[in-house]
């Protein structure tokens, strides 16, 4: 009898804790409908660089608009072909489009970012050229002192393969990814390049304007800053465009790419680091 | 003497528990073949989808296992360094990792004082639940700048900085599995041993710990599977680089990371080559508990 | 020269344990000293905001979803199926196959479990990112853990017990429910600890399987994030240890809470049972 009551607390405890989250997940459920109203849902999927800023014009257009939007960062060429595949309406992208996609989805560029080549906080080297960056990333120089700085070994740091910033990196500076030196560190994301650089004396990286701040030093290109001002003027030259790719779109989609585009969405994208179209 | 109608209803009840037994016999069945079923999927889904580069394609198998290129964006998938990569870290972390785990779990099953082991044992238990994430964290946080400032490496994310947070992150699964065998061994093997004049550590080490080997050999296969399982944490600290280690201090990549770090980008045949990346893991694995369960069961014996 | 081993050898085993308790010590420490100014009411019960400084609240609500879902479906499966390997099942082929297929489940990487999910729950039966498809892989990592845990439980409940059960007439099932699984209680809820401890520790599995969407899951077809995997995306994304040390702390609580749930019932179980 006693091992019967003792089963039936288990189950009774068990019970409890389904009927608990539940209520939990109901109530959630509810709260979430008060707010986002029986709107549909907008899928946006791709780059982890426009991701940060996707997400913060979402929030802002949720406020005042019926619909529900759904961000997922699983990086830009995942993104772009779930546009083309239908799984997400639309696609986030760091890079152009490649050929075999163009024909597929059409691009909208909703801003500018910027991409710096960014070095430890205590590093004396703060001017490059263009060249030199590409020796160094491709491992023809090696030691800080052969471009002004101190003798100890560089430590090159760049993100993945297939990396929409990458991508975007290496065809503005010139080199293949067969040419990237072979022992660089991988970093799987912005921030990871941003902590690895600023932890590390020895390194270098890149990374999209978004991410910059006093733990990393950031380097001038043949001596021109990088500000977003200088990208609009195209005095910069290490920049690319922030896309949002898809087919047709919805009324809801067209709408909250309007607001994007909209002096007000311009606004956000310029106080989230990412360079507007539109000068103000 | 019991009535007829008496007898009947015992015969009746008697069926209906034999049928009982049957029904939950053959239920209790197909719970266990469940994993056999999960484990067909799994390998059938992830070959299916990592042989096509080279059934459909025409890349050959052998360039892909000893390829030392691995540049998807200009069609070159080659995994060697990855799997040396692999091997290495999962390796290093085993020396590492079992003789701690193990001697900790001694200590905590037949030498700790009670109030001592009673503190510690559900705190290590406690500790085999904290997500593997935050290993990789603490890893990048401490581990790598140590190696960089103290051993002055140009670079903290290296082979031993896998290594050390690898052999870390078992340690709980280790011990905590290991206590539980080592305090299954009957009490009568520890007197019988005593009483034939053995000290007690010569117990421990000659009758206790080989008594209780098959579940100290589930508690490696667990902490193995969770270091060769490990790929988040593992990110944060190997640097990821594409070469072949030929030092501790390399940055290297092994193949769970490769899968994990380009997965989200990848599409195509790229993609397929991550299955295929799995499809090596997965034999990796397949063959190491195939000789652990040979190991086990001769012990057993 | 015995004595003297003998010493080495205990010397070791101190050693050992003191080394073992040392590094936990200094993680868990260390996790705590970052993150312990992050902590507050708004913090854990806040919504999240992607303009920083927001809260946890959705992502602690996908963690709960996606435990109770796997753990569900694993538990009675797993300890069923253990009971078969332990009580039922004579040694043989049969036997051998499922021995060695819960094996190879436990040693198999979770990015491969993330793999599989992607393909079979997200895109085959088109379960899409979500928290289903995330939990019905769970339910596959966790299921060798239960299995091999509650074999482990009902291995050292004594023979004679199932004997007097037996000889008392009890069938084989009587047995089992009334005798043999109570006393192996303890055990296997050691081993549901364990599980929990692994979906919630998971984030390779459900990075591919739930996706990160940061928002309040609307259900269970939702795309969404949990606390270790926004652990991870900080530190990946944004570099912010203090704010991955922060999700940690939380973390540690939950699994601490539970330990001490589990470690209260089985203490429960156990004076009932003598």
């Amino acid at each position: 009898m006693l091992k019967l009551r003792k089963w039936k607390s288990i189950l009774l405890l068990l019970s409890l804790t389904l009927i608990l989250t539940a209520c939990n997940g109901g109530e959630e459920e509810g709260e979430g409908q008060a707010s986002t109203g029986n709107g549909s849902t907008i899928s946006i999927s791709g780059s982890t660089s426009v991701g940060p800023l996707a997400e913060k014009l979402a929030a802002k257009y949720m406020e005042n608009a019926d619909v529900n939007i759904e961000i997922n960062q699983i990086g830009s060429s995942a993104g772009i072909t779930n546009a083309i595949s239908g799984v997400s309406e639309i696609g986030m992208s760091s890079r152009n489009l490649e050929s075999g996609e163009e024909e597929e989805v059409t691009p909208t560029i909703i801003a500018f970012d910027g991409i710096v080549v960014v070095t430890h906080a205590n590093n004396k080297v703060k001017d490059l050229t263009m060249d030199e960056v590409k020796k160094i990333f491709t491992g023809e120089i090696t030691n800080w002192k052969d471009v002004g700085g101190k003798d100890m070994e560089i430590v090159v740091v760049s993100r993945e393969d297939g990396s929409g910033s990458r991508d975007a990196f290496q065809e503005i500076v010139d080199y293949s990814s067969g040419e990237l030196v072979r022992s660089s560190i991988i970093a799987s994301g912005n921030g990871n390049i941003k902590t690895t650089v600023a932890t590390n004396e020895h390194a270098i990286g890149f990374i999209s304007f978004e991410y910059i701040d006093d733990t990393i030093s950031t380097i001038n290109i043949n001596g021109v800053e990088p500000t977003a001002k200088n990208v609009i003027e195209e005095k910069y030259p290490l920049s690319r465009p922030f896309l949002f790719v898809h087919k047709d779109l919805s009324e809801e989609s067209q709408a909250f790419i309007d607001f994007i585009l909209s002096e007000a969405g311009q606004e956000i994208a310029a106080e989230a680091g990412a360079i507007p179209i539109i000068e103000e | 003497m019991p009535n007829p109608s008496e007898v009947k209803q015992t015969n009746k009840s008697n069926r209906l528990k034999y049928i009982m037994e049957f029904i939950s016999e053959k239920l209790f069945l197909i719970c266990a073949l469940i994993s056999v079923l999960s484990l067909f999927l799994i390998i059938g889904f992830v070959f299916f989808k990592g042989s096509n580069p080279f059934i459909a394609d025409g890349y050959s198998f052998i360039d892909f296992i000893f390829g030392s290129d691995w540049i998807p964006s200009e069609d070159k998938y080659g995994i060697f360094p990855m799997i040396v990569a692999s091997i290495y870290a999962t390796i290093g972390a085993l020396v590492i990792g079992v003789p701690i785990g193990l001697l900790t779990a001694i200590f905590l099953s037949e030498i700790a004082p009670k109030p001592i082991a009673k503190i510690i044992s559900p705190a290590v238990q406690l500790l085999a639940g904290i997500p593997s994430v935050l290993y990789g964290v603490f890893g990048l946080a401490i581990i790598v700048p140590f190696l960089q400032n103290n051993l002055g490496l140009v670079k903290g994310q290296s082979l031993i900085a896998v290594i050390l947070v690898l052999a870390i992150m078992m340690l709980p699964t280790i011990v905590t599995v290991a206590e539980t065998a080592i305090r299954a061994v009957p009490k009568t093997y520890r007197e019988g041993s005593l009483a034939l004049g053995a000290s007690p550590i010569g117990t421990i080490f000659k009758v206790v710990v080989p008594a209780a080997k098959s579940g100290i050999m589930a508690a490696i296969v667990l902490g193995l599977g969770r270091a060769i399982g490990e790929t988040m944490a593992v990110i944060l600290v190997a640097g990821n680089s594409l070469i072949i280690p030929t030092s501790l201090t390399d940055s290297v990549r092994p193949l769970t990371t490769n899968i994990a770090l380009e997965m989200g980008y990848a599409y195509g045949t790229h993609q397929e080559m991550l299955f295929a990346t799995g499809i090596v893991l997965f034999s990796f694995i397949l063959i190491l508990n195939f000789v652990l369960a040979k190991i086990s069961s001769k012990g057993g014996k | 020269m015995r004595k003297f081993k003998d010493n080495l050898l205990l010397g070791l085993l101190w050693f050992g344990a003191f080394l073992t308790v040392a590094i936990l010590l200094i993680i868990v420490g260390y996790i705590f000293y970052k993150g312990i100014g992050l902590i507050n009411l708004d913090f854990i019960f806040g919504d999240y905001s992607p303009v920083g400084g927001g809260g946890i609240w959705p992502m602690i609500i996908t963690t709960i979803y996606t435990i109770v879902i796997s753990l569900v479906i694993a538990t009675p499966v797993g300890i069923l199926a253990a009971v078969y390997l332990q009580e039922y099942a004579k040694q043989g082929k049969l036997v051998r196959m499922i021995r060695f297929a819960t094996e190879s489940l436990t040693g198999i990487p979770s990015i491969i479990y993330g793999l599989f999910g992607a393909v079979f729950f997200v895109t085959t039966l088109a379960m899409g990112m979500s928290i289903i498809s995330a939990s019905l892989t769970l339910t596959i990592i966790v299921l060798p853990v239960i299995i091999r845990t509650t074999e482990e439980a009902l291995k050292t409940v004594p023979a004679s017990y199932r004997e007097g059960s037996l000889a008392l007439g009890s069938t084989k099932l009587q047995t089992l429910y009334k005798v043999i699984l109570p006393s192996a209680m303890p055990g296997i809820l050691s081993g549901i600890i364990l599980s929990m401890g692994r979906i919630i520790g998971e984030s390779a599995a459900i990075f591919l399987t739930a996706g990160t969407v940061a928002a309040m899951p609307e259900g269970i077809f939702s795309s969404a994030r949990t606390l270790t995997v926004h652990s991870y995306l900080v530190t990946q994304e944004s570099g912010d240890i203090e704010l991955a040390a922060a999700i940690g702390i939380v973390l540690i609580v939950m699994i601490l809470a539970l330990n001490f749930a589990a470690t209260f019932i089985s203490k429960k179980l156990n004076k009932a049972d003598y």
